[in-house]
This record gives C-alpha cells, structure tokens and sequence, in this order.
C-alpha cells in the first residue's frame, strides 16, 4: 500500500444518506478476478443512464448529467463527502477499490458501516468522521463556493479549508485510531505486522488445540 | 413497540469474575494479544471461500510467497455467480466463468476443499457451513460476505470481512480487530400463527434502524428467540448486518446441540461430550451488561413488507405506505422521497396495490428446507396468479434441494407454476443470469432492498417464505395469516 501523504483537493458533495456498496459498485463488477479497474464503475447506476456491463468502454456512455460526479465543478476531486451510514450493506471491498481508483482519498461523513469503514484504511483511504452539524456546513461550503478545496494533513489530523465554513472556520481537527493512522502514514501491510507476533500465535494455537481440538478437524474432500 | 436502556459497559474486563456476555466470552477465548489502543490480535477457527471476494486474497498471497497458516481451516464454495438452471451448459458468462474456475484453481493449487458445481453439498456458503457442521458452537467464523453473521446462531462469533482480511486470516490465521460494545435485543412472547423469524427481523431492523447496531455485537435473546428453530435463528442473525450489526449471536440450546450432532465436521463420541460440556457454558451470564438493551414484544409483530429502498423500509402488511411529509428529519425526509420515485409508489398507497409481477424464494436468508416447506404449505393446490410473469424457488443448496425433492416439494412448486432451480445465490444480487428488469416489483424472501440490488431498475419487496408464496398466488401482497385461517376452517 502507497504511504498516504498531505494532499489538496475539490472536495464532491454525496447528499445522500445510507449509500450502499451496491450503489458504489455494483454486483456485476465484482465478476472481475483483478483489484483494479473499478473507477470507471464506481456508482455506475446513478453516473450512467444505459446499464454498465464489466469491461465496457465508458468513455462511450451517456452519463446522467444531474449526477454530482458528472458536473464540471467537481472533477477532479479526491475528497467525498457523503451522510451518515455511508457504505452499508455488503462486505465487497471493490467499493473502496473503485473508490481509490477513481481518485477519492478521503471520504467525510458522520457515520459509516464497519465494515467498509475497516475496508478503507486497507486500500489507502481516509474516512473521516465528523459530526452531523460539521458536515452539514461542508456541504453548504462546497456547494455554495465553486472549486472548494480541503487540504488534508493526516500527520496533524487537520482538515482546512480554502473557504470559510458557515461558522467562520477554516480549519478543524479530526479524530483517527493511532494504529491505523500509523499503518496509513507508513503505507503498512497489516499481514507483516501480524506476522511479527507469529511465536504467540504458535502458542496459542496449540493451547487452543489441546482445549477445543474438534476446530482443527479435517475436512474431506 | 420497544423501548431502550443504556447502561455503562463493562469496560472489557475479563480477567475479574465479573458477568459475561456470550461476545465477552467468544472474544476472550480467541484472544491472542492486545495493544494499549484496544486492537486486538483474535485467532480465526474457520474462513469460508467462495468466488466472488477470494481472487484477489489469493493472489495476494501468491506475489507476497506466501502459504495459508492453517489449510485445513478453510473451505471453498462457488455461490454467488453460479447458474440456476441449464447447469448441463456450463456457466455461459465468460467472465462468470473465469472466476469459478479461478476459485478451483486456487484451491487445487493451496490444497483446499472445495465443493464445486455438480457436488450436492455446493449451495450458499451460510447455508453450507451450518449443514456440513463446518460451523460449530464457540468458533470465530469469518468470509468475505455480509451475511457471515447467520452462523452466530450457534453461539459462534461470526462476521463478514473484506478481501484484504481475507488474505490477512489465509496468511495468518487471524485478525486485528477491536471489540465491539454489546448490545441485547430481548424478545419477549411468543410470534402468532403466519409470522415467521423473517417478520421479527425484519421488525427489529425496522426499530433500531439499518445504522442502529454499528459497532455492537447483537445479541438476540428472549422467549420468542428461544422458541425459534436452528433455522429461524439463523434468518435471524442472517439479518444483523441490515441493522449494521456485524454480528448477531443466540446463546447454545438444547436445539443448538441437536443441530450439529452427528453433522460430517462435528465432533464424535467421547470429543462430542467435552465439546458438549463446553458448548453449554456459551450463553451470557446472568447479569450480564450490556451497552445497550432493546426490548420487542413478539405478540404485536406482524407480517412484514419492505416499501422502499433500505432494509428499515418496512412495515406490516395491514399499513400504508407510509408519508415522507410525516418526517421531520430532513435526510430522512429526502430518502423517503427518493425511495418512493425509485419504488413507483405513493405515500399512503396500499400494499395490496403494488403491481407485483416476479417472486424469488431463496437466498441465504430463506432458502433453507424450513423455509421450502412452509412456501409449499401456503401454494399447494393452487395457481401462481397470471399477472406474475417468473416465481421461482432456488434451494440453498444441494441437499436441501434433495430433501426437498424427498418431500415432494419440487413438484407443488412446480405444479403450482414456480420454476425449481438449481442452488446458489440467485437473484438475491443478480450476479447470475436471475435478475429483474427495470420496473419489476419482486416480492422476495431476500435480505436486501437497495436500488438495483436485484437488477437495475428493479424493486424489491423483502418479505418471509409464506408472504412471497401467497403473493405469488394472489398476485398482490396479502396477510397471510387470513389464508391460515381461511385453511383451518375448511379442514
């Protein structure tokens, strides 16, 4: 994984509460046996008016212009601001893949699903939570300020701001897990710091197997 | 209908005497290390494979040179791409193809079982887990799947992971993990006549909302719970993960034990009685406290019926649809619009009046032979309505579709006009050739309503195994309470 490092960018306005991984990459995408090549699909249903189909030339593809992704003013933006429950649903971690390859870096909602939440800080994702009033104003900020940028300081876990929010901030501070900004900063594989504690799970295991040894059944074929 | 308590958590401390939850119990006995912010090193019992979200662990694995930890932990099933019928074909979709036969070629070459296209014991990996006794009381059980929780109905603590963690438990045999806070959905009373496992999720996910168990454990527990089937609870905790919970648990019965006995991976003779004496002490203790406390009453639960585009989207047949104008949150307030514009319908519409014209029964929800036989008790003897253009019946797996076919519920099906099918996911997410069209209205005996989950452009009423097999018949959603009724008096 690419070490996350401070960026500046347009942030995009999702105002849509409970967006599921359905919607941000949907079933038939996941036919693909490779980890790349989602951005193209990501929210295919609400970006496209015909139906996407895996390996389709999008370039070709009537895009649905009242999509938030599709209007001029937020292209290019690597930060996604969505509402509360953002990424429910199922376990696909092709959706923070389309999500990273088609330039988002960091995400802001109130809340989000666990599971995608988790899935995000595996891919060199950002999800930012803040409260619902905060994100509120974000979304006022960057609807009302064409070209409205956030710069993105993990190390200092600072947002800011190229306009004023509502409230006169121009920046604010933000809240991450110490272990998991550590991994996003470094750019860390999790199975080699696992791997580091492999004598203690060699011990465990073989006190478990005395313990439960109907887990270590073999399965025939 | 319920009402919530909070009250302070226990603050994880296992070594005291103190009272545990069943959570408490399941994390601590899989607990290898932990660091001063809380993440945790958990040892994995069983990882379950299938197609869909393995390719890249695998490969992962490949360019890193590395083995599985523990081979013989994992087992493999093609599910979510599969065909449903003219299997003498082969998969048709190349792309389908490809990463079935991606997933057996991983497997031959990592030395895993699988149970592949053809063998009856292939079907739904949470179907196929608990039917093989690869589920077992007290495992961690994890997948790269949502529903992984469905096997937390036998006191195992179970959820879905992404691909990366897939890799992770392949490599290592465990995961990093913070412990969730606990949370008890209590159920008191008993369900009436007609209303099904299906209808008290369904019902709880329509109280606590589809964000209401993030960062919980649920456990779901009570009178109602208790009465429920090995079946019935797993459609239960099938569901935790509609109410954001990534796991759902129920404590071990006498009805847990004589579940898995004598299943191909449970235990036998003198192991099964140890494994017994310790299956017993996985229930939450008396006193045991939790974060949070939702109680339902099971006697006011009704039928249900999704009307929009989120599993909490759902109310009993009897009501209307209901008014977005009602709403006085204004997110809330703008997804109920937007539902109602992606469903076609009205505020205050009746239920009865959704153009209902295609009827799934499967998925790892409601595909298990439980779920067939009550189906088959409401359609037998009767016709699929002709306004309903596809009903059909997809088994969760092979064997459950042979016991079926025992039973003679193939041909009531069949009889009746449904068309019986070969097991898998289906058109639970349409990933195979089973989808709707844009503008069908399912009722379906799945677990999701999202848009397109079923098809782009589709609609999707998630209801139970009855409530699909009476609409299929009427045509429109009924009680199906009032046919059970209407059946006694004729006997």
């Amino acid at each position: 994984m690419e070490a996350f490092k401070e960026f500046c960018a347009k942030a995009a306005p999702l105002d849509r509460a409970n967006v599921d991984t359905d919607a941000i990459i949907p079933k038939q995408f996941l036919k693909s046996i490779r980890r790349s090549g989602f951005g193209p699909y990501l929210f295919d249903e609400w970006r496209y008016l015909d139906q996407g189909e895996p390996e389709m030339d999008c370039s070709q593809r009537p895009l649905n212009s009242d999509f938030v992704l599709n209007q001029d003013r937020y292209q290019n933006a690597q930060v996604l601001l969505a509402r509360q429950n953002f990424g429910c649903g199922s376990s696909r971690e092709h959706a923070p893949w389309a999500l990273a390859d088609y330039g988002f870096k960091t995400i802001i909602a109130p809340s989000y699903a666990d599971i995608f939440f988790n899935n995000c800080f595996k891919n060199g994702i950002l999800p930012i939570v803040l409260d619902e009033e905060t994100v509120d104003q974000l979304f006022k900020a960057c609807v009302e300020n064409t070209g409205f940028e956030v710069t993105v300081l993990l190390s200092e876990q600072q947002l800011k701001f190229s306009h004023p929010l509502a409230n006169g901030q121009t920046t604010l501070a933000f809240d991450v897990e110490p272990g998991r900004k550590h991994c996003l900063l470094e750019g860390l594989d999790d199975i080699g710091l696992t791997l580091q504690q492999a004598d203690k799970i060699k011990q465990f295991e073989a006190k478990h197997r005395e313990q439960a040894p109907w887990v270590f059944a073999t399965i025939a074929k | 209908m319920s009402n919530e308590t909070q009250s302070h958590s226990l603050q994880n401390s296992p070594q005291t005497n103190s009272p545990q939850t069943l959570y408490d119990k399941l994390w601590q006995q899989h607990l290898i290390s932990e660091e001063d912010d809380g993440t945790a090193l958990i040892y994995i019992d069983r990882q379950l494979l299938h197609e869909v979200t393995s390719p890249q662990a695998f490969e992962g694995l490949r360019l890193a040179q590395r083995q599985p930890h523990r081979v013989s932990a994992n087992l493999a099933v093609p599910d979510h791409n599969v065909p449903t019928k003219d299997l003498e074909l082969g998969i048709t979709d190349p792309v389908s193809r490809l990463q079935v036969e991606t997933l057996e070629a991983n497997c031959r070459d990592f030395g895993i079982t699988e149970f592949g296209l053809g063998d009856k014991r292939q079907g739904i990996v949470h179907v196929m887990g608990p039917e093989q006794g690869a589920t077992l009381p007290g495992m961690t059980i994890v997948c790269g799947d949502s529903h992984t929780a469905t096997h937390g109905a036998f006191g195992a603590m179970s959820f879905g992971i992404g691909t990366s963690e897939v890799e992770h438990v392949l490599a290592t045999q465990c995961l990093r993990q913070k412990k969730m806070k606990n949370m008890l959905v209590r159920v008191d009373g008993h369900l009436n006549p007609g209303v099904t496992a299906k209808d008290l999720v369904l019902a709880i996910i329509a109280d606590i909302g589809t964000a209401g168990g993030t960062g919980y454990a649920v456990e779901f527990a009570g009178e109602a719970i208790e009465a429920l089937s090995m079946e019935g609870r797993m459609t239960v905790c099938n569901m935790a993960i509609e109410a954001g919970a990534r796991v759902g648990v129920i404590g071990v019965d006498d009805k847990t034990l004589e579940y898995v006995k004598g299943r191909p991976l449970a235990p036998k003779g003198e192991l099964w009685d140890q494994a017994v004496s310790a299956w017993r002490e996985l229930v939450s203790d008396d006193g045991a406290r939790f974060d949070k406390v939702v109680l339902l009453d099971a006697t006011t639960i009704e039928p249900q019926v999704s009307w929009g585009t989120s599993p909490e989207m759902v109310i009993p047949v009897k009501q209307s649809v209901p008014d977005p104008q009602k709403e006085s949150d204004s997110v809330k307030q703008q997804g109920m619009d937007r539902a109602l514009e992606y469903m076609g319908l009205t505020a205050k519409q009746s239920l009865a009046d959704i153009p209902l014209n295609k009827v799934f029964i499967g998925s790892c929800t409601n595909s298990r032979i439980e779920d067939l036989r009550v189906a088959a008790d409401v359609v037998k003897g009767k016709q699929v309505a002709s306004s309903i253009e596809l009903a059909i019946v997809v088994p969760g797996s092979g064997l459950v579709k042979e016991q079926a076919e025992k039973e003679g519920l193939d041909k009531i099906f069949t009889d009746a006009g449904f068309e019986w099918r070969q097991p898998g996911c289906s058109m639970c997410l349409a990933m195979n050739a089973d989808r709707l069209a844009p503008g069908d209205h399912c009722a379906s005996t799945s677990n999701r309503n999202f848009e397109g989950r079923q098809g782009q452009g589709g609609r999707t009423h998630l209801v139970s195994p009855p409530m699909a097999a009476a609409a299929a018949i009427a045509g429109h959603f009924v009680d199906v309470r009032e046919w059970l009724v209407a059946a006694e008096e004729v006997a």
